[in-house]
């Protein structure tokens, strides 16, 4: 093992961002080929509809373009896309695969599927010829709203179907009827999550060139997978994967939308090899709207079985989760709401049933959080209103309801996304709730309330609890290498969209091996430098690549040892590895330099001893038996104007515990961005459809993303109970500050508005000041209600 | 999103700017800050035939103050302006207090003035502000047939330019040149107050007021406008006239509120209900009223 951490654990400064700050990092849209076409591709307007004919005559006519492609015109490659994560073996669940066409043929489901590819000598040839095919759809009905998309005389997405259900999944522990007869109350309500995008600064966008010489694709991708692309590229296009190169260069955000893989990635290096051309495809943001995958989506009828001091006995949930048109990426979102939804809790008894709809509207696959926020809203809501119904104050009922340090690891006795059981590694949560509950200022705010109130202000606190699953499996490598220089090269295979990988690893490889994290270069994301891996995504960076570049790194350091106790003439144990050298303990003079032991480790004339293996370089995997369990709480404080149902944020406080902490700054920077993400799920963001199933708001200026100045700054503390699944103790934090707020939202806006509408309760999401209005009109005015008369 | 082709025309004067929209068949479209246009272009939301860039015409951007206090605003002044210009504040402080809530900064160093009254959104601040402080719009082409040579102009109340949504009195080969502004008199206030979503955003609702007091204390003269409260940039007639003629107390202001909240035709979107628009109509009326009428007081002589 290492001497000490002398990096993991520090905020160094991020090794990336000088090129991202100067304009010299690569982006995808920055990859400029001489003779590249353009495309632009035809998508429906309608989300239902027939594919009567599509003439694409006029656009082939016109000046500057290159070629047209129909779904026909495809051949082989007209085929469904794959499910990329097959559901879980869970007993008796239901699952219908459907995936889209790369071009739609016969039926589209949702409003931009794609109909017909242009491909032109710029992108406003290509658009204004994309304007002139002619196509011809004859509506159907659309399944719009989610509540009725099961009913028996719903229209159906998939004709082939007897109905518009993609899956079914029952998953219970204990016994929930024993726990309901027992408990002293039973809080049960309907709750809605609505749609949103993730919103990535950067949309998709793809570059592919054929080079017939080299007979090689060379492919870059806004993708978060670029390994499982290249294989799904070398498979449909009947190459070796060794002839495909596929890049994820600088990405503007990932967010789970650019793990999927879509129709556009198969079709632009397609092109390439047909027309021996460069082909670039930028996604624009209109676009964005309909052709990336969305989330969030679910309907809940909840229900919590209470003992009288609060104790949770069960709690049984029925959900429907829409999966929008078809649903590649297999049950990961409602498994993660079903599994979330227990949060840091003793549950004895549960049973949760989910069925997920196909509805005529964008794919829903996993966007940050990827369904948790759904389990957490649920869960966190009716605890609040059984304290409320119990008179119990809300943060005791959640103390006495957290898992003890000694229930670890705790088995809840349902399966995870991963396949695997849903058993949490580690964790200390009292003392996490303790400090928000300070930090907040929670005992004392009565005092602010009444202070406030004296101003003529309505001030609340929401403060809920939330687990995250992270870090699951399958495996990750890396790859270390120490050059005669001195340098160290270090490659995985993820992508990296802005989370720090550069640096993180870096710290995590100076510690092994004793240099400064500056002088280690990390490639990520290209298949050329490290091709074997899955990608990033599930919160897993930090846990799995982490753990691979530790493992390479220590096996590197084992030979710099080797290599320097021969050249040194001392045993290893007396040596450590400081400022890129390996020196003698007690004699810091003595010592070589680790670009010498490199060039010793690879004589070019001589004898080695048989088995050696030259460099300094290691290849490593880690693959964790099951994911590691995060956790964290979340207090928000909001003043709310009951004459306008306008909500401000005025503090924001998130204590967590991911484990081990590479790099506090960086960790901080995650919740900053996912506090601001949930910010938007909760309050802004909502994407809205007609009756007929047209986006009514497709573009940023109806889509509202919280801005700077709708962002508060927010308080951070870490708390660090490590692992045990890893060497490094870490756990994943990408999702963590995205997943609670909603639930948080919703508390403090209730608490502050407890003296005007005591009877408000808020069990939807987003929560926009009309709608918030509207129900306090029904609270304070019953009559107002839905479904009345008035 | 990117635009159709269109033709491009930059004149560098007025008369030369004219030409080219008379020649233009009805087809032809002046482009000023492009803070709406283009990005209807990039949509393809009926792009022109021909774009008229107006932005190289010095003499349609000016702030100048006239003889009886007022303001002359050239068309193509950008709506910074209207934050910064001191002769705005002292002349007419309602337009330096809503300035800023149009839009973004860098938006508003784009923005012009004329481009937000023609473009005629009735969610702007710039044509709801400007029905409040009693502003005319001057308004020149070329002569048609038969017409003899020279520039034709005409002058209307700002009122009278908004025939429904996006929809305005001027024909297409006429351009909007000139906004003039009343000065603000002696025991007149003005007031504005809008609630948007986000910082920068569209106003859900926005309401602006000017009362005149005379000197024992009855109002003279009352104007409330509202934003987003209608197909077109509107004056709520029904609620000065509440106030006309009798003293500004909080309860006649009250009845002016419910009586804009009447006379509003907000339409419900995904920012608010029908209702919501009202409610928020009647509270923000209510509250640039008292503003306006207390500023009126210290303003009287």
């Amino acid at each position: 093992m290492s001497d000490e951490r002398r990096w993991i654990g520090r905020s160094a400064p991020r090794t990336e961002d000088g090129r991202l700050l100067t304009g010299n990092a690569l982006f995808v849209d920055d990859v400029d080929l001489s003779g590249t076409l353009h495309v632009s591709f035809v998508r429906s307007d309608l989300p239902s509809a027939y594919v009567r004919g599509i003439d694409p005559s006029a656009a082939h006519a016109h000046p500057g373009v290159a070629a047209v492609y129909l779904a026909e015109d495809l051949g082989d490659l007209c085929r469904p896309g794959p499910v990329l994560v097959p559901p879980p073996p869970i007993a008796g669940a239901e699952f219908h695969a459907r995936t889209p066409l790369p071009l739609a043929r016969d039926v589209v489901r949702y409003q931009g599927e794609p109909l017909a590819i242009v491909v032109a000598r710029d992108r406003y040839v290509a658009e204004d010829a994309a304007a002139l095919i002619d196509v011809d759809l004859e509506p159907r009905d659309a399944v719009v709203d989610l509540a009725t998309a099961l009913d028996e005389d719903a229209p159906r997405v998939h004709d082939d179907l007897e109905s518009n259900q993609a899956a079914y999944v029952r998953q219970t522990k204990g016994d929930y009827e024993r726990a309901r007869a027992e408990a002293d109350a039973v809080i049960a309500r309907r709750f809605r999550y609505d749609r949103g995008v993730a919103a990535a600064i950067e949309n998709r966008g793809i570059v592919a060139a054929w080079d017939p010489r080299a007979d090689r694709l060379r492919v870059w991708d806004t993708t978060q997978a670029p390994i499982p692309i290249r294989a799904a590229l070398a498979g449909a296009l009947g190459l070796s994967e060794a002839q495909v190169r596929v890049i994820a260069p600088f990405i503007g955000g990932g967010f789970g939308p650019k793990i999927m893989f879509y129709g556009e990635e198969i079709l632009i290096p397609w092109i390439a090899m047909q027309l021996g051309r460069p082909i670039k495809w930028i996604e624009d943001r209109y676009e964005n709207f309909f052709a990336t995958t969305q989330e969030r989506e679910q309907i809940h009828d909840a229900e919590l079985a209470v003992a009288g001091d609060g104790r949770i006995l069960g709690v049984r949930d029925r959900f429907l989760h829409d999966t929008g048109a078809y649903d590649p990426y297999g049950l990961t979102v409602p498994i993660n709401s079903q599994c979330t939804l227990l949060g840091p809790y003793r549950v004895p008894a549960y049973e949760s049933e989910f069925r997920v709809a196909f509805t005529n509207k964008p794919i829903v696959t996993p966007v940050r959080g990827a369904g948790r926020q759904h389990g957490v809203f649920v869960m966190e809501r009716l605890l609040d209103m059984a304290a409320r119904e119990l008179g119990l104050d809300r943060v005791d009922i959640r103390t006495i309801n957290l898992l003890d340090p000694d229930e670890f690891p705790h088995d809840h006795e349902i399966l995870y996304q991963d396949s695997a059981p849903l058993t949490y590694d580690s964790g200390d949560y009292r003392p996490v709730l303790d400090e928000a509950v300070r930090l907040s200022g929670y005992a004392e705010f009565e005092r602010d309330r009444a202070r406030a109130a004296a101003d003529g202000k309505r001030i609340g606190l929401g403060i809920v609890s939330y687990v995250e699953g992270t870090g699951i499996g399958p495996y990750e490598g890396a790859r270390i290498t120490v050059e005669p220089t001195g340098a160290v090269r270090a490659s995985t295979g993820v992508g990296t969209q802005g989370q720090g990988h550069f640096t993180a690893f870096a710290q995590v490889v100076a510690d092994a091996i004793g240099v400064d994290p500056s002088e280690v270069r990390v490639v990520t994301g290209d298949t050329s430098e490290f091709h074997w891996g899955t990608g990033t995504f599930a919160s897993r960076g930090a846990v799995v690549a982490g753990n691979a570049f530790h493992a390479a790194a220590e096996a590197v350091r084992e030979k710099i040892l080797t290599h320097a106790s021969a050249a040194l003439e001392v045993a290893r144990d007396d040596l450590e590895l400081v400022d890129g050298r390996a020196r003698v303990r007690g004699a810091p003079d003595v010592s070589v330099g680790l670009g010498e032991l490199a060039a010793r480790a690879n004589p070019l004339r001589g004898a080695v001893v048989p088995g050696t293996e030259p460099g300094l370089e290691a290849t490593s995997y880690f693959g964790p038996e099951r994911g590691s369990t995060a956790n964290g709480v979340h207090a928000v404080v909001v003043e709310v104007d009951p004459d306008t149902a306008m909500v401000t944020i005025l503090r924001y406080v998130v204590v967590h515990d991911c484990g081990t902490v590479i790099n506090p700054m960086i960790v901080e920077g995650q919740i900053h961005g996912g506090v601001a993400l949930g910010i938007g799920n909760a309050f802004f963001e909502e994407l809205v459809f007609d009756e007929l199933g047209g986006m009514s708001n497709a573009s940023f200026m109806d889509y509202l993303l919280p801005t700077a100045t709708d962002v508060p700054p927010i308080e951070t503390a870490h708390r660090e109970t490590p692992s045990p699944l890893n060497p490094l103790g870490t756990k994943g934090v990408g999702e963590a500050g995205a997943i609670p707020v909603a639930a948080a939202f919703a508390q403090a806006v209730e608490d502050a508005l407890r003296d005007v509408a005591p009877e408000l309760e808020i069990l939807e999401m987003p929560l926009s000041p009309g709608r918030l209005f509207e129900l306090l009109r029904e609270t304070r005015d019953p009559a107002r209600a839905p479904g009345d008369a008035t | 999103m990117k635009p159709a082709p269109f033709e491009y025309a930059a004149p560098t004067t007025l008369d030369e700017a004219l030409s080219v929209l008379s020649r233009g068949d009805g087809d032809a479209r002046p482009l000023a800050g492009g803070q709406s246009l283009v990005p209807m272009l990039n949509f393809r939301l009926g792009g022109p035939a021909t774009l008229v860039d107006l932005n190289a015409i010095e003499e349609l951007a000016f702030i100048e103050p006239t003889a009886d206090g007022g303001l002359r605003i050239g068309a193509m002044t950008r709506q910074v302006a209207l934050e910064r210009d001191p002769s705005v504040r002292r002349a007419a402080p309602l337009l330096a207090e809503a300035a800023p809530s149009i839009a973004h900064a860098q938006i508003r160093t784009r923005g012009t003035v004329g481009g937000s009254l023609a473009h005629a959104d009735p969610a702007a601040e710039l044509p709801a502000v400007l029905l409040a402080l009693g502003a005319r719009v001057r308004i020149a082409r070329r002569p048609r047939d038969g017409e003899s040579d020279g520039r034709v102009e005409r002058s209307l109340p700002l009122e009278d330019l908004y025939l429904g949504p996006f929809f305005t009195a001027l024909e297409p080969d006429e351009l909007l040149v000139e906004i003039a502004v009343p000065g603000l008199r002696p025991g007149e206030g003005t007031a504005f107050e809008e609630l948007a979503r986000r910082s920068g955003d569209y106003a859900i609702v926005g309401a602006a007021a000017r009362v005149w007091l005379r000197a024992d204390g009855a109002c003279e003269e009352a104007a409330v406008s509202l934003i987003n409260a209608g197909p077109t940039p509107c004056l709520l007639e029904d609620a000065a006239a509440t106030l006309r003629g009798v003293s500004p107390t909080p309860e006649r202001i009250e009845e002016a509120a419910v009586a804009a909240a009447e006379a509003c035709e907000p339409a419900a979107d995904m920012h608010g209900s029908e209702a919501y628009r009202r409610h928020l109509a009647r509270l923000l009326t209510t509250r640039v009223l008292l503003r306006a009428v207390g500023r009126a007081r210290e303003r009287v002589a």
